[in-house]
């Protein structure tokens, strides 16, 4: 994939990095509005989509170092989740063990974030965004593969 | 009877994926025809928790009026939307991988398996 | 609070607890990976035996997620039970140690079979999270995560069928088996999608309640059979089956046997607890019988040509689910019929029970053997083998073990299950014993075949330098055959504390349906 013409570019520059706040916006509301873990995160992750389409291939390859998405943010995201269920577990397990009672909206009339499920939110949607960003990067170097017709070393099989 | 329109859509679209499955060659069509046969499942879904006038199952979104749209399905449709996003990555990597060892992706001559 | 409270959402959480935390121990090395799959799958076991003796003990355990009070089903003013609720009676329980067994042996298995590969990061984490899907089809008592559950289950196996991706077979196989099982899942969906617009839950236990069979549950039923059979291998859907069977690297193959098997475990709840006695003894029965026969008759003639050993495992796998549709169908068509349930039908479910549990076992020990087989020689043709049980006496013992029971030889397991399914399937009409008994003699005569042509016989040149298989691979066919042989020799014993309890929770449908029901009023 070559890099696409300097207008495309810029736009990219200006436009990607309000797709990310937008994203990240999406996740944090997610616990009480439209969206959430899985859509903000898919939307963080259409910023790699971005810079790819627009800066081409190798570039992104030099720039991204696949480990940050595959080992920080995916696994931040799962391990926070999977703690976060562990953590209710004396009560049952999942069990939202922080939440603000029913009575402090009825005082205040201002819907609070309730507890587990607004953290649980945020860490999909960190996993996602990590997760998505991998499967575009990888997928994109799957087709490098093919377009070029080098069948490199496969490091799978080795028998 | 316009009520029921959209589970109609639903059948059709269901029918129509199962016969592009069944009648397409090429490995990228037959993808195609697996997302549209999730996607009118889901519609089938969303369909179900409609109610006529209904309003938003959201707390501080909801209109006047009217009961509620059922929630329930909406969040199955999210999961089922999820999961189907991990499937169609992965058929379009496995069909990638096939290109890749057959050089083609016809249907007919991706047949190495057989008896 | 007690602690064994909590025990089916551990069975659930520890496995994905190991699927997530692999990346990050991988870090640590081989070393930490390797123990890091073992100890997760050994811990999955312990819970999974310690929930079925808690579930002997005191009855069937319900366990709602997130919920204030863990077995609080029905929270007070509710008509139908709210939250994800875990349901595990004898038969999910019995289900869930067959399958924490293969998933154990399959671990150790693998420890030194994948050990020249690398990905190994992914692969432990998907062998972990297939676990968790097929360990969650058996214990959720919901409709809805029975789909997510399958569906993680397939995704899991996606991965795990194409592993060696560099082979072209392996992701043939594996796109094949995505397409069925995606078009298979979505007609479930489509079925549960249904249910629940008529009755407007989900639980498995709350539908079971409010069921009246009409026109539309009918055509549900016959997704979700149509589904589900083809999910876990029957005759018309089959192809699937031994093409990803045999392509999986066998540790995967070992645990795919009982993830097929919480399908059929998925289609026979729907038929038992959602449904029952309103099913009525008719259309539904005889399809479950005759996909039963047709898969048996036609495995088992396929499996009889095939040269290369794997897929000969796969297509018998396909013979032997006949074996279970048939005893379970016999049991579904008397299900009304207290008379015939007391004479032969209930022997058809224990039988159809005890199949289950015993096919898993000498499958899965069947593929590991195979496995064994690729791993000293590098081939999978029978042709080409020949004079191993010198070089590798304790597979070879194994594989015989395995061999005897899957032909139904008298002192093994598989004869126990296969006679019940015999006697009652006479009672309802002599062809169907006789198709089974037919199937059963040709499973013989393959074995024999495989035996003799890969174990006896002189020995090849090629095969000179081969060696018994590593410590960690006799581990994982050591367990299965250890417990092959406790379920054959106390068969009297394995009857009445494993086998009866899980088959009486499967027909008491009023007992599954009021655990839920019954909790919260």
């Amino acid at each position: 994939m070559k890099p696409l013409s300097l207008i495309v570019r810029t736009g990219c520059n200006l436009f990607a990095w309000f797709m990310l706040v937008f994203g990240v916006n999406v996740v944090v509301h997610g616990y009480a509005s439209p969206g959430g873990g899985f859509q903000g995160g898919a939307i963080v992750a259409t910023f790699i989509a971005f810079l790819l389409v627009s800066y081409g291939g190798e570039k992104i390859h030099s720039w991204v170092n696949e480990k940050i998405y595959d080992l920080i943010l995916e696994e931040t995201g799962l391990l926070l989740f999977i703690t976060l269920a562990f953590m209710g577990l004396p009560t049952s397990f999942f069990y939202n063990f922080f939440t603000i009672p029913w009575e402090a909206y009825q005082q205040t009339g201002r819907l609070f974030p309730q507890g587990t499920t607004a953290i649980m939110s945020i860490a999909v949607g960190i996993e996602v965004a990590g997760a998505l960003s991998m499967v575009i990067l990888s997928m994109f170097k799957g087709i490098r593969l093919v377009s070029d017709r080098q069948i490199e070393e496969e490091p799978g099989h080795d028998r | 009877m316009i009520g029921n329109a959209p589970f109609f859509v639903v059948g059709l679209l269901f029918l129509w994926g199962l016969m592009a499955i069944f009648t397409q060659k090429n490995l990228i069509k037959i993808a195609m025809a697996i997302t549209i046969l999730g996607s009118s499942v889901n519609m089938f879904l969303v369909a179900l928790g409609y109610r006529t006038g209904g309003r938003v199952p959201i707390h501080f979104l909801e209109g006047d009026g009217g009961p509620m749209v059922l929630p329930t399905p909406q969040a199955m449709t999210l999961t089922a939307i999820v999961i189907a996003l991990a499937t169609t990555a992965l058929i379009l990597s496995l069909i990638m991988l096939i290109y890749r060892h057959y050089g083609t992706i016809n249907v007919d001559e991706v047949r190495r398996l057989r008896g | 609070m007690n602690w064994t409270d909590h025990l089916p959402a551990l069975l659930l959480a520890v496995p994905l607890l190991g699927a997530f935390v692999t990346p990050l121990v991988s870090l640590g090395g081989k070393m930490l990976r390797n123990t890091l799959l073992v100890v997760t799958t050994f811990v999955t076991l312990v819970i999974a035996f310690l929930l079925w003796k808690d579930v002997l003990v005191s009855g069937t355990a319900v366990y709602v997620m997130g919920e204030k009070v863990f077995n609080l089903t029905m929270p007070s003013g509710m008509k139908l039970p709210v939250r994800i609720i875990l349901e595990a009676d004898a038969f999910s329980a019995f289900m869930a140690l067959c399958g924490a067994i293969a998933s154990f042996a399959g671990a150790l298995f693998s420890l030194n079979y994948m050990e020249g590969f690398s990905g190994m990061k992914r692969y432990v984490s998907l062998y972990c999270l297939l676990t968790v899907g097929m360990l969650g089809m058996t214990i959720t008592g919901d409709l809805f995560n029975f789909f997510v559950f399958i569906e993680i289950a397939s995704i899991a196996s996606f991965g795990l069928i194409a592993f060696w991706r560099d082979k072209a077979e392996a992701v043939e196989a594996s796109f094949k088996y995505t397409l069925v099982s995606q078009v298979a899942s979505m007609v479930l969906l489509l079925a549960f999608g249904a249910l629940y617009g008529k009755y407007n839950a989900l639980n498995i236990a709350a539908i079971g309640s409010l069921l009246k069979f009409g026109f539309m549950e009918k055509i549900v039923l016959v997704f979700i059979v149509a589904s589900l059979a083809c999910k876990c291998g029957a005759f018309p859907m089959h192809m699937w089956l031994p093409d990803s069977y045999a392509e999986a690297p066998s540790g995967v193959s070992c645990l795919l046997v009982a993830v097929s098997q919480a399908s059929l475990y998925g289609l026979v709840r729907v038929c038992f607890s959602l449904y029952g006695v309103t099913m009525g003894a008719s259309f539904i029965p005889w399809v479950v019988i005759l996909l039963g026969l047709a898969s048996m008759f036609f495995g088992v003639t396929m499996a009889v040509v095939q040269h290369d050993i794997k897929r000969l495992m796969g297509y018998h796998s396909v013979s032997q689910v006949g074996y279970m549709l048939l005893g379970f169908g016999v049991g579904m068509l008397v299900l009304s019929d207290a008379k015939g349930m007391a004479d032969y039908g209930f022997a058809a479910i224990q039988g159809g029970v005890f199949h289950m549990f015993n096919y898993t076992m000498y499958k899965a020990l069947l593929f590991l053997a195979a496995g064994s087989l690729y791993y000293t020689t590098g081939k999978r043709d029978l042709n080409d083998m020949g004079g191993l049980a010198r070089k590798m006496p304790y597979t070879t013992f194994m594989f015989v073990i395995a061999a005897a029971a899957i032909a139904g030889l008298p002192p093994f397991n598989g004869f126990v299950s296969k006679l019940l399914i015999y006697e009652s399937s006479f009672a309802v009409h002599p062809s169907l014993a006789a198709i089974a008994l037919i199937s059963s003699v040709l499973t013989l005569a393959s074995f024999v075949k495989v035996f003799q042509t890969a174990f006896l016989g002189p020995e090849q040149n090629a095969f000179l330098s081969v060696r018994e298989v590593p410590s960690g691979m006799l581990a994982g066919m050591g367990v299965l055959t250890v417990v092959i042989l406790a379920v054959s020799l106390f068969p009297s014993i394995t009857m009445s504390y494993f086998v009866e309890p899980a088959s009486k929770a499967l027909v008491d449908q009023a007992g599954y349906i009021g655990a839920i029901m019954g909790g919260g009023m």
